[in-house]
């Protein structure tokens, strides 16, 4: 079968917030781009943020990108790389101000600069108080944000290839990266894309559970793209569950709730975070005020008649502040939960958020691999950014404010990366393969024969109950150890698909299927990782990792503090260092202690 | 109410690789409770029929996939509650948009327009090291504004864009061109109103509001429009 050949300097996969600022590097630098998305760029789920992106501008309390880095390593529980999060936190402030000079609409201060409410994890001088950090576009700054870069691309004229689903990697034999494969969605037509530099943009693969924030379309491509073509995978056993999904819907509702004053309680009315983190309450970072919710609910504190969530109380604030700062959550609580904030308290349950792990980059956007010894060597053409991405600056733990700060420093960071190696002329276009898209007219050509075979939404939906249950807030070793045979079992009926639709127009049947073979990959990785690392850190807390002076919290880092990767073939495990050494003199490493808040 | 309920829909189906013309169904779905939203229900139908094709995303009302006839009206299916909707719900494309599959639409001559109106801010200005400043009430204005997140629901709805997709702008543009005239940091004034001057391009807005009825945001681009209709008086004077 013959297939279209395109050819560009570069390809980006993906029009979320981490591909629209890599995207407006390239089209600034006069690169020829392509951008392939799978939904128009303003339906990413950038979209869907809420409470802010950090920066260290302090315009309503004193503040320094110091204190915003040990935050960050902190939150990370000291699996963050602290040269990508020295390099992050430095850049904040610069990107954010960019962002606002793109026309940005942030709240504002009575003397007109950017609003910033408190968040947790984030502090003033080393863990003390809370501070104002989170730079807010009322409850919607995912969405003021990514119009903005949507709108700035238009203006810096970026050809975007809208709802095209990328398929594939193409690599030659020595591992570079020559582009991808793409499915054009309205005419079913596979294209191969081939460029001198790959940009992965996709975002996370929350869908890999049934209770989650995520968007449907938050299906892991590039992730699974990257699995299935020898690329390992870091870190996917951390995946963040926010505090609060609105219970049943799953819908997210901010943090920046708490920021504005919220408090979150349980059946007796009382402020129970109080008890679990007595200096920043409310406002402890994420992991830890899942768990202690959690644990109210599992000992019988839980509202409602099943005891099954617990209630996020901003009754205490004026109808004018929520109104003002918290609109949209007030449209959300209203629609999803039933309940007037205004009135009467909005039943949250811990949801699966964000995705910690995934490709392995540096700092400057490359994706790195293990190779003769060295555990960091770029591979040539491919750059990841975003929450595909694993710098690694979340480490076990991502700060809230943070996932916006990541995709807009590492997209613009790997953009200017690319741009660079083009102008040196690093980038060279390399011979595609003969074979290059038989991988996906393979997976097609299944789809279009298969007989016999299981459904798409079966084997989803018994994947996203095997995470729900096997891999959730709290881990057990005997649930870890069910759930990768699980898992696997799972795996193998992915193999075998089938749908109905046949059309080639616009085949959403098609789509979902290419989808689930994304999210597999993401799920092995996840549970496998999981299974094998025997401590609790960050989000990843096990029943049988002990609490005392020796593994603080269970913490294990005489064995453990070290980022796991996941190669889709054959299930391998492999570790790498963790980088406990800043970019520059000009801060000390931040030093292991025990996280409390 | 019981656990499960059984609902009856009517919905516009046309896949141009095996049918000759559109054609509506008619079909059932079995609900959980679970199912709150028309988007469960058309989620539910398609575990049924997996050639039910239509777009969506978020499933909360922010990224505006999902946009349809529902009833004789455009909106979200994600934020239409599945309690009180009249049966048989009856689900048709977007109207005046060429239809692609089912209720899929092509959206280009809409955002066609939307882009025509340069939905970006200007200002030549030397970037400063710092934000720019704008008062809380210079920011207020851009309420009402900033939220529109695309969906079409509006422009679809409105006779005059039906009429002259190609000529009008329509009300998401216009939403869109006002919200950059409205803003103190964008410095094209005079050009956006060049853009516009026009026997078309805004001034065949008659000031119907299906735009606002329909609005899923709530948002209120005949009051834009309005607003960049007194603008171009203004100026004339």
């Amino acid at each position: 079968m013959k297939v279209a050949k395109r050819t560009f300097d570069a390809v980006i996969v993906g029009a979320g917030g981490a591909g629209l600022r890599a995207a407006l590097q390239l089209s600034e630098a006069g690169l020829k781009t392509a951008v392939l998305t799978k939904v128009f760029p303003t339906r990413s789920h950038t979209v869907a943020a809420q409470g802010g992106v950090a920066a260290s501008l302090g315009n309503s309390t004193e503040d320094n990108w110091h204190w915003h880095m040990y935050d960050t390593v902190k939150g990370s529980d000291w699996l963050g790389d602290q040269d990508a999060i020295e390099f992050m936190v430095k850049k904040a402030n610069e990107v954010v101000v960019e962002l606002e000079h793109y026309g940005m609409p942030f709240d504002r201060t009575d003397n007109g600069k950017i609003y910033q409410r408190p968040f947790g994890g984030h502090s003033q001088n080393y863990g003390q108080t809370p501070v104002s950090r989170s730079c807010a576009a009322a409850d919607r700054t995912g969405h003021a944000m990514l119009h903005a870069l949507y709108q700035r691309n238009v203006r810096a004229n970026t050809q975007f290839f809208v709802e095209w689903m990328a398929m594939d990697l193409i690599r030659n034999a020595d591992g570079d990266v020559l582009g991808v494969t793409a499915m054009e969605m309205e005419t079913g037509e596979v294209s191969i894309f081939h460029a001198k530099a790959t940009i992965f943009a996709t975002g996370g693969a929350g869908r890999i559970y049934y209770s989650s924030t995520n968007a449907f379309i938050n299906t892991g491509d590039g992730v699974g793209m990257a699995a299935r073509a020898g690329i390992p995978l870091e870190d996917m056993e951390f995946w963040q569950f926010h505090p609060t999904g609105v219970a049943g819907a799953g819908v997210l509702i901010t943090e920046g709730v708490r920021g504005e004053g919220g408090i979150l309680r349980n059946a007796a009315g009382e402020r129970f975070m109080e008890r679990y983190a007595p200096n920043l309450k409310d406002l402890a970072s994420r992991d830890i005020v899942s768990r202690s919710m959690v644990t109210e609910i599992n000992e019988g504190r839980g509202c409602g008649t099943e005891k099954d969530h617990v209630l996020l109380d901003i009754t205490h604030l004026s109808p004018e502040t929520i109104m003002k700062r918290l609109p949209g959550i007030r449209e959300i609580a209203i629609q999803f939960a039933g309940v007037d904030p205004i009135k009467a308290p909005i039943p949250v349950v811990p949801t699966c958020h964000y995705q910690m792990g995934g490709i392995p980059t540096n700092y400057k956007g490359q994706v790195i691999v293990p190779k003769d010894g060295n555990p960091n060597v770029p591979v040539a053409g491919f750059y990841a950014a975003g929450e595909c991405a694993c710098a690694s600056v979340h480490g076990a733990n991502r700060l809230g404010t943070n996932s916006l700060l990541d995709l807009l420093v590492f997209g613009k960071s790997a953009g200017e990366t690319v741009v660079a190696d083009f102008q040196s002329g690093q980038l060279t276009l390399k011979p595609l393969p003969d074979d290059a898209a038989d991988v996906s007219l393979a997976r097609i050509a299944r789809l279009e024969t298969q007989t016999n075979g299981v459904e798409v939404n079966d084997v989803r939906l018994d994947m996203q109950r095997v995470m729900q249950k096997h891999a959730g807030v709290f881990r057990f070793a005997d649930m870890l150890k069910e759930g990768v045979t699980k898992i696997l079992e799972v795996a193998e009926r992915a193999k075998h698909t089938q749908i109905k639709d046949k059309s080639k127009v616009w085949n959403t049947a098609r789509t979902e299927a290419l989808e689930l073979d994304n999210l597999i990959e993401v799920a092995k990785a996840t549970m496998i990782s999981a299974e094998a690392r025997k401590e609790s850190r960050g989000a990843h807390v096990r029943d049988d990792a002990i609490d005392c002076a020796e593994t603080p919290n269970g913490r294990d880092d005489k064995n453990w503090l070290k980022h796991t990767l996941w190669y889709s073939e054959g299930n391998r495990l492999d570790y790498k260092p963790v980088n406990l050494q800043p970019m520059s003199a000009d801060v000390e490493p931040i030093a292991l202690a025990k996280r409390t808040y | 109410m019981s656990s499960k309920r059984t609902v009856n829909f009517k919905i516009y189906r046309y896949d141009p690789d095996k049918d000759d013309k559109p054609y509506m169904q008619d079909i059932s779905v079995e609900l959980e409770e679970s199912d709150k939203k028309l988007l469960d229900a058309l989620v539910r139908l398609k575990a049924k029929d997996d050639s039910l094709s239509f777009r969506r995303s978020c499933r909360e009302g922010v990224c505006g996939s999902d946009a349809m006839n529902i009833n004789g009206k455009n909106g979200l299916a994600c934020l239409t509650s599945m309690d009180e909707i009249a049966q048989p719900v009856t689900i048709r494309p977007l109207p005046g948009l060429p239809v692609i599959r089912d209720v899929i639409v092509d959206m280009t001559q809409f955002f066609k327009q939307y882009h025509s109106i340069k939905p970006y801010l200007v200002n030549n200005d030397p970037a400063p090291e710092r934000e720019r400043l704008q008062s809380p009430e210079d920011r207020e204005e851009l309420n009402g504004l900033y939220e529109c997140i695309l969906c079409a629901c509006c422009s679809t709805s409105c006779p005059s864009f039906w009429w002259n997709p190609d000529k009008f702008v329509g009300p998401a543009g216009l939403l869109a061109a006002y919200r950059f005239l409205a803003d103190t940091r964008d410095q094209a004034t005079s050009e956006r109103l060049d853009n516009l001057e026009d026997p078309y391009r805004l001034f065949r807005c008659h000031s119907i509001m299906n735009c606002v009825d329909v609005c899923p945001k709530g948002l209120n681009p005949t009051k834009a429009i309005g607003k960049i209709k007194d603008m171009m008086v203004r100026r004339a004077v």
